[in-house]
Order: structure tokens, then C-alpha cells, then sequence
């Protein structure tokens, strides 16, 4: 079973008192385990791995020296029989013999090893899986087990601070008067730096044509049109 | 980050016009949970939780025994449909409690943290008031 049916079940089955465990603690260390295995399954495959691919290009490197070795007696053979050594063309082809049964030999235990190789890989990925999903439930188990614990710890501190027993009607009403406290003092600061400053009251003034206002561009091109003049 | 290392931080710390006040709750050899209260509102404090993987940032919005019995359901449905649209945080039962939660990685910078903190405690008062027509008088 998954453990987020576990959960499931466990928090349909009214597990949900604090402090009652869903998963026990026996679960997790069996599942730390079976990560813990894998975790060395998969250290041992690739260990295997990386082995065995250097024996595949070992074995490859044989049979390529066997193939220019087959050759090269191939063309000593062929001298031989132009020069009409037909004893010593057979020996050299006895020889060639024996490099082809070798290779033979070496090709057998190479697709041995690729086999192997393809085996191991497929280990290595399903050891990966196997961890990575392992890992995802224990998580999610020890998340459970978090808070709970932090929610037990939350309790005991919300239990002795009175001002949380209060109702969240009352708790959202006390927001809103802070909110709104702060907003009135924000207005009342702002109000009170315009009174200090006389903002408000050269504002209303200069409103009214009353005090320094700024001489007007029609009033300036007045006086000068009178400069002209006269 | 540590937990008290973060308590240190948030100290000191403004973002988003908001300031900060946290304290460990001393859990003696058990999970570690701090409390934050964002821009002073201590009626909804949030309470930080580290596990191997998440940093659990949580605040209990109401009890179960808050909400009218008839209305309950009504209540689950839309909560469960908000859980999407509403930013970074998703709505929570946790025993007889209703919780408004973010998770975060532990790898999460402090700016990150501190968004969390300041979205979650939005969220929190915007939930409360979208939900009290459901809450008892």
C-alpha cells in the first residue's frame, strides 16, 4: 500500500488526535531501510558496471589485434604461395586458424559481457526508481510526523497565551481596528505635517487671491507692453 | 537555514513595508517551530517548521467548532476550490484546526522565505474575512 493511502486511511480512521502517530515509527525505520538497501544495490551495479564495461573494451581491443593479425597472415600467406612455398602457406594458414578460433572464442565472452552490461544498466535504473519513490513516501511520512510534533508544540504554547483562545471573528475584527488605527494615524500625521508646514492654510489663502501669488504671465506682459509705451 | 538563524534575520529585516517579531517555542528535543507574526497582527501568527526537504510555514485560522453546523460542507467545497487561485498558499486541516500553509524548499533564499511570510499572512486575513459568513456569531 502507498503510504498516502496509509495517511489516507489512517486520517478516515479518526487518527487524527494530536499526537497519535499514523505512521509508526517501526513504518519509517523499515522504510529508511529499504532506501538504505537500494541505495547499496545500486552502489554495487555501477560498481559492476563501470568492471564489466572495461572488460567489453578489453575484449573489443582483443579481437580488433586478432582481425589485423588475420590479415597481416592473410598477405604473408599470399607471398608465400607467389613464391610458390606452398608447405609454408599451409603453416601460415594454421596460424590464421588458430587467430580465428581465438577470436571466436573472445567474440563469445564479448556478447557475453554486453548482455551483462545491458542487465546491469537496467538494475542501476530500477534501483534509482526504486530509492527516488522510497524517498518520496518517507518524506511525506516524516512531514506527517513534523507536524504533528510541531502541532503539538503550537498547542501548548496557544493553550497558555490567552489571546488566542479568542474566536476568529474576534481575531479578524482586532486586524481590521489595527488596520484602520493605523490608516486614521497615517491621516492624522500627514494632517498635522500640513498644519505645521501652513500648507493647508497658504492653500486656502492663495485660493482666495490672499498673500504672495505668483504674478501672472498676462500680468508680466502687461508691464512690459506699458514699459513700451511709455 | 536554521530556524534561529532565521529568527536573527527577520529581526532586523523590513520588506514589503512589513516588519517582523519571531521566537523559537522551546520543544525540547523535538521538532523546532517558530513563531512569526507579520506587521505586529500577533492574532494570526505563522508558524515556521523545518523538515528534511520543506520549510512548513503555518497559521491557524479557525477551529472546526467555529463553523456553523449546517454550513460545514459549504464551507470544505470552497476552500478546496480557493486552494488554486489564491497565491502561494493552500488551505489545511490540522486536527480540529483550519490552517492556511506554504511549503517551501529548505533550499529557499531569505527573500523567498520572507515573500512566503508576507503572502501567507495576506492570505490568512483575506481568507478569515471571505470565510466568517460560514463562522458561528
Amino acid at each position: 500500500m502507498s503510504i498516502l493511502k496509509k495517511l489516507f486511511t489512517a486520517v478516515r480512521g479518526g487518527a487524527r488526535e494530536a499526537g497519535q502517530a499514523i505512521v509508526d515509527a517501526n513504518g519509517i525505520r523499515i522504510f529508511e531501510q529499504e532506501i538504505a538497501d537500494a541505495q547499496n544495490a545500486l552502489q554495487r551495479a555501477k560498481k559492476s558496471l563501470t568492471e564489466v564495461m572495461a572488460k567489453e573494451m578489453q575484449t573489443k581491443r582483443k579481437i580488433s589485434a586478432l582481425d589485423a593479425s588475420i590479415a597481416e597472415h592473410e598477405a604473408y600467406a599470399g607471398q608465400a604461395l607467389e613464391k610458390g612455398n606452398e608447405a609454408l602457406a599451409l603453416e601460415i594458414a594454421e596460424k590464421i586458424g588458430d587467430f580465428e578460433a581465438e577470436k571466436a572464442e573472445h567474440e563469445e565472452v564479448l556478447a557475453g559481457f554486453s548482455n551483462h552490461i545491458v542487465q546491469l544498466k537496467q538494475q542501476v535504473k530500477d534501483a534509482e526508481k526504486s530509492i527516488k519513490e522510497n524517498q518520496r513516501q518517507l518524506t511525506m511520512v516524516k512531514t506527517t510526523e513534523s507536524v504533528q510534533q510541531a502541532t503539538m508544540a503550537v498547542n501548548s504554547t496557544l493553550n497558555t497565551n490567552s489571546s488566542s483562545m479568542t474566536s476568529a471573528r474576534e481575531s479578524l475584527e482586532r486586524i481590521k481596528q489595527r488596520q484602520q488605527d493605523r490608516q486614521d494615524q497615517l491621516g492624522a500625521a500627514k494632517q498635522l505635517e500640513a498644519d505645521t508646514n501652513g500648507d493647508d492654510l497658504k492653500a486656502k489663502m492663495a485660493e482666495a487671491g490672499i498673500g504672495d501669488t505668483n504674478p501672472k504671465s498676462a500680468d508680466i506682459l502687461a508691464r512690459i507692453k506699458a514699459k513700451q509705451n511709455s | 537555514m536554521e530556524l534561529n538563524e532565521l529568527s536573527i534575520k527577520l529581526a532586523s529585516f523590513e520588506t514589503e513595508g512589513v516588519s517582523f517579531e519571531s521566537f523559537l517555542i522551546a520543544n525540547e528535543g523535538e521538532q523546532d517551530v517558530l513563531q512569526v507574526i507579520v506587521d505586529g497582527n500577533d492574532e494570526l501568527p505563522i508558524f515556521v517548521t523545518q523538515t528534511e526537504e520543506q520549510l512548513l510555514c503555518i497559521s491557524y485560522l479557525f477551529a472546526e467548532n467555529e463553523v456553523q453546523a449546517d454550513m460545514r460542507n459549504e464551507l470544505n467545497e470552497t476552500l478546496l476550490r480557493l486552494n488554486v487561485p489564491i497565491p502561494l498558499s493552500a488551505f489545511a486541516k490540522i486536527d480540529d484546526k483550519y490552517a492556511i500553509f506554504g511549503a517551501l524548499s529548505v533550499n529557499s533564499s531569505f527573500d523567498d522565505i520572507t515573500h512566503e511570510l508576507v503572502t501567507l499572512a495576506d492570505n490568512a486575513i483575506d481568507a478569515l474575512e471571505a470565510v466568517t459568513i460560514y463562522l458561528n456569531d
